[in-house]
């Protein structure tokens, strides 16, 4: 059984981010960039599938830049058996992102796919549920916990209230949550092996999808910024303070 | 112009934030419809006609839109989007869920989360947790929207008189089952409803101390929230997280307790109008975006608060 696990390069999660002088974006020249930390949770669970011996083959996609092939070497030294990256200077939209990864699983027919639900730059939390829509498959998002059984997959879900238990049948989506697994981190030995792993390199084009974006990014501004408050010495002055200044208790 | 909201329910009753999502309608303009699909739901339709704003209900009341598997409700939504302009539903795990799946059947760009409406094709969005927000513009003819409730006051759920038109069922797309769910009980108010949050961190040191919180929450009506690190600690389950992996919160007052600050955290609580950090640590970034702060050992704080609410 095949997996895929799409990857997708962004800011390092550590990095504070700094919005462009010209409200364009934020700052990405000479930033740490990393892979997204939730795509990280889906080859750890790919991985272990494959440990399990419940998949035999974990292929590894990012779509983006040049760049994009250090990302997918990290899914390689991490444990993934190859890589596709297709490549483009554009910006992809979730939708776009979804419909090449269409392609890309009509070609590679996985079992599974295994995306992050979110991605912690643009926040959208859509790629997986949009790629299961065009693929006609079943969806198991914000996932704690994958069961594999024979045609079909138990999975824990976090939702808002608590947790909910599902059975999707396969071929599935699903989308990883934080706490799926901690991903591990690659040794050097796999480190040096993964840099002879294949990594095929095509273009949207080539997958025949037209990415044109949807969206039109107006400006990006800082937040509203809080005032600093002030220091109380006791209880008594901060219950004072929130039921006659503040007014909420 | 007429927008189209998918209605959020449980165990008969609309959540919260559904309110918050008509009131995101109401700011785009047009008339508001609310979509009820649910398995034995008619009550919720009754009760969100009598929503503030809202002028038709749609229930859509059939066995396979119970529990709200997005593959049995995208298609329902699907097929009613052509009659408008505008679909939204609240950015929780069930419209975070479905949304995605609906606009990619329909081939639109969702907007996620949007916080305002600039108009009635641009919406503002937070990115990078909040740590910029972006203005974008809509070029598809129909707009999917995820809301994020605390950018918008909810409207009154009472004081509207809605007809209700009953829709069919599209059939059960046979792909997921819903097996189980493992739902937290409490007594208090739902973290993201709460006027109050009083939440606990890393420096609350064990779960059973939470109980110091509880009996403060207890006096104030407040929600028992808490931070990531409490979550990988152990000391209180997932659903208590309050940022950017996490729930997202915005109350009157926000009491912070054991709390460094991380921006992670931060990005789930920053907007609450007052803010209260109690911490031994003066240098706590917390401090930074407190109202009002309080240096000291928290297990000496907590237990004054308490009595002092008397």
């Amino acid at each position: 059984m095949k997996v895929l696990v799409p990857v997708k390069r962004v800011i390092d999660y550590n990095v504070k981010i700094r919005v462009k002088a010209d409200q364009t974006g934020v700052e990405t020249a000479n930033v740490k960039m990393s892979m997204n930390p939730f795509d990280e949770i889906s080859i750890e669970e790919a991985i272990r599938m494959k440990e399990a011996g419940t998949a035999t083959e974990i292929i590894a996609a990012s779509i983006g830049p040049q760049q994009c092939q250090e990302t997918i070497r990290t899914a390689l030294a991490m444990g993934a058996d190859r890589g596709i990256l297709v490549q483009t200077d554009a910006e992809v939209e979730p939708l776009a992102v979804a419909k090449i990864l269409k392609a890309l699983a009509e070609k590679e027919s996985p079992q599974v796919v295994i995306a992050g639900k979110q991605a912690i730059d643009d926040d959208s939390n859509q790629t997986g549920q949009m790629l299961a829509a065009l693929l006609g498959w079943s969806q198991a998002t914000y996932a704690s916990k994958i069961e594999l059984g024979d045609g079909k997959a138990t999975v824990i879900r976090e939702v808002d209230g608590g947790l909910e238990t599902i059975e999707v049948s396969l071929p599935t989506v699903v989308t990883t949550d934080l706490r799926l697994n901690e991903p591990r981190y690659a040794s050097l030995p796999n480190i040096m092996k993964a840099k002879k792993k294949p990594i095929d390199v095509m273009s949207p084009e080539d997958l025949g999808v037209d990415i044109s974006p949807r969206l039109k990014t107006l400006k990006v501004i800082d937040p509203p910024k809080r005032e600093s408050g002030v220091i109380v010495e006791t209880i008594a002055e901060l219950v004072d303070k929130l039921k006659n200044e503040a007014k909420v208790i | 112009m007429t927008n189209l909201v998918i209605a959020e329910h449980e165990e008969g009753e609309l959540k919260g934030a559904t309110f918050n999502t008509v009131a995101a309608a109401q700011a785009i303009g047009g008339e508001t419809h609310l979509l009820v699909a649910g398995s034995g739901c008619a009550a919720v339709a009754d009760a969100a006609a009598k929503v503030e704003g809202v002028a038709k209900v749609l229930l859509a009341d059939s066995a396979e839109f119970d529990r709200s598997i997005a593959e049995n409700l995208a298609p329902l939504i699907v097929g009613l989007a052509g009659g408008y302009s505008h679909v939204l539903a609240p950015a929780t795990t069930f419209g975070k869920n479905v949304m995605p799946r609906v606009a990619a059947m329909l081939d639109v760009q969702q907007i996620s989360e949007i916080t305002a409406v600039v108009s009635d094709d641009t919406f503002d969005r937070p990115i990078y947790a909040g740590n910029a927000i972006a203005t974008v513009q809509s070029t598809d003819a129909v707009k999917v929207i995820t809301v994020r409730a605390t950018g918008f006051d909810p409207v009154a759920p009472e004081g509207g008189s809605a007809a209700v038109e009953a829709v069919d069922g599209t059939g059960d797309a046979g792909l997921t089952k819903f097996i189980s769910a493992e739902i937290s009980k409490s007594e208090r108010p739902e973290l993201t409803a709460a006027r109050i949050v009083i939440s606990g961190g890393r420096g609350m040191q064990s779960g059973d101390n939470f109980a110091m919180l509880e009996k403060v929450a207890d006096k104030l009506g407040a929600a028992v929230g808490a931070s990531r690190a409490a979550v990988d600690a152990g000391f209180v389950p997932n659903d208590y997280q309050v940022g950017q992996t996490g729930k997202i919160v915005a109350p009157d007052l926000y009491i912070a307790v054991g709390i460094s600050g991380a921006i992670q955290h931060l990005a789930g609580m920053k907007d609450s109008k007052v803010i209260v950090a109690i911490n031994k640590d003066e240098e706590a970034p917390i401090f930074q975006v407190a109202d009002y702060g309080i240096v000291g050992d928290l297990f000496n704080l907590v237990p004054e608060l308490e009595a002092e609410l008397d």
